[in-house]
């Protein structure tokens, strides 16, 4: 089992460990509902060393990255970042990723931990022209502070203005205590927030340099219990729910992020093709009426017919609400917005609500 | 992690009151702890028989469902309804949060429960 290099930080603040994706990480510190609280209502901070990292780059980083990648990344400029599906040639999704341009032949892409050696593998085998590809995750340690008062307190740890690194936006200048870090304005929390992404060696002294000063301002330390459902309320997809392989960017809600007036990607010609025939499936959000928590898996019906089921479910602690989300058909003929949700053999109203739950609030 | 002595204790970390031939159920403070926050707890009915060993109820945290097990074979003669609107007395108050109470069949199956000193080794083992 992996562990990152604030793994002792954890177990001395009493965390629960789990194994995630052949990693130990904290669960929680204290509580999940605690912990999600804090960083909607003042802040918190989540070791997301597990996060993995690969460096593309050379003459042809670009178009390397544009064959892969679904969004279009040709107009981006250094400093910024772009949201990606990374597709099969059947439309389905290897990985979800975050691409940092960091010089006009250097890109930085941030993995789900899970997928790093999957992605990897899938660099290699299209990989084309001048183009070096380095799987880098040895060399990060990432550090997310979340929250509306995260930037107060950066802005408190060294003598520099987190308000210039707008959203989506990073600056990878930056010294704290002879420690040179990245940081980036984003998040998976839909809160404002940044990332800060820095060598192994000083992250346990970032780490307390942030709770000492963050004291002050309400912070927590959250773990992947509360990363999930404030995640879940803002309907930012996790891969493996939302889209995995079996599920396409489109029928995921994500064709935002596909960009088809590019020339070519791999996954093309079949997310072409799903839209001319139409999208045969589509997220929705859903709240229980009846009592129970729908859970990921779970069938959902309309009329009696399967219409189909559940890709994340939970209690909401922001909104007190047992809310899911599920991966239905879109031909399906749903009355009133109504669907009822099989748990554990019993059969429970559900009605369709907006997604996301929860409106981000991003300072952009 | 609180033990009271006064209680009988199962493998699954249930605690049982036993008043004459009816039985309280409830989960311990190890259980409630490793669960984490509960959100949603749901009871059998009056009425209801069990096995030893079957599952009686579900208890739901932030994360996951789980079930919930008689360490005894009975009838359900009372449940315990807050429990259905404040779930979270699982987690402030699991002694006095009880689930159902059984009519037990056979009251030598009482014999195989821990007494709080075994359950509190148990748990210590369970921790190691």
């Amino acid at each position: 089992m992996k562990k990152t290099p604030l793994y002792d930080t954890h177990v001395a603040a009493g965390a629960k460990l789990i194994d995630f994706g052949g990693w130990m990480m904290p669960v929680q510190y204290t509580s999940i509902i605690d912990e999600h609280m804090a960083v909607r209502e003042r802040a918190g901070i989540f070791d997301v060393s597990h996060m993995g990292e690969i460096l593309i780059e050379g003459r042809d980083a670009e178009s390397f990255l544009q064959k892969i990648l679904t969004n279009d990344i040709s107009k981006t400029q250094k400093g910024r970042i772009v949201y990606s599906p990374i597709c099969y040639p059947d439309g389905g999704v290897v990985d979800d990723v975050l691409v940092y341009k960091l010089h006009q032949e250097r890109f930085l892409v941030v993995a789900n931990a899970a997928n790093i050696d999957k992605d990897y593998e899938w660099f290699l085998a299209h990989k084309e022209g001048e183009v070096d590809v380095k799987d880098v995750s040895e060399e990060y340690a990432q550090l997310a502070v979340q929250g509306p008062n995260a930037e107060q307190i950066l802005n408190n740890l060294i003598d520099f203005d987190f308000g210039r690194i707008k959203f989506f936006r990073f600056a990878d200048d930056i010294v704290i205590d002879g420690a040179e870090m990245l940081i980036s304005r984003t998040g998976y929390t839909g809160e404002d927030g940044f990332e800060i992404y820095i060598s192994p060696e000083h992250v346990v002294r970032l780490w307390h340099s942030i709770m000492d000063i963050g004291k002050d301002y309400g912070i927590m330390p959250a773990g992947l219990g509360a990363r999930d459902t404030l995640r879940f309320e803002a309907a930012l997809p996790l891969y493996g729910h939302e889209i995995s392989k079996d599920i396409s960017p489109l029928e995921g809600g994500l064709e935002k992020f596909v960009k088809f007036d590019k020339e070519n990607f791999i996954g093309k010609d079949a997310l072409v093709s799903q839209m001319e025939r139409g999208i045969e499936r589509r997220l929705v959000g859903f709240e229980m009426l009846d009592r129970g928590i729908a859970r990921e898996g779970y069938e959902v019906l309309s009329d009696d017919i399967l219409i189909g089921y559940v890709t994340s479910g939970s209690y909401s602690p922001s909104l007190g609400k047992n809310l899911g989300i599920a991966l239905i058909k879109t031909d399906a003929d749903i009355k009133d917005g109504e669907l009822e949700i099989v748990v554990r053999k019993r059969r429970l109203k559900a009605k369709i609500v907006k997604l996301p739950f929860y409106t981000k609030q991003y300072r952009k | 992690m609180e033990i009271k002595e006064n209680l009988k204790y199962s493998r699954d970390h249930e605690w049982v009151k036993i008043e004459g031939d009816k039985v309280y159920i409830g989960i311990t403070d190890y259980a409630q702890d490793s669960l984490g926050d509960v959100v949603f707890v749901e009871l059998p009915e009056v009425g209801d028989t069990f096995d030893a060993g079957d599952d009686f109820a579900v208890v739901e945290s932030v994360k996951a469902a789980s079930d919930i097990y008689t360490p005894v074979s009975g009838t359900v003669v009372e449940i315990n309804e807050e429990l259905e609107n404040m779930p979270e007395m699982v987690n402030e108050a699991p002694y006095e949060s009880w689930f159902i109470a059984l009519e037990i069949d056979d009251p030598s199956e009482l014999d195989s429960l821990m007494d709080w000193e075994e359950y509190q080794k148990f748990c210590e083992e369970e921790e190691a």
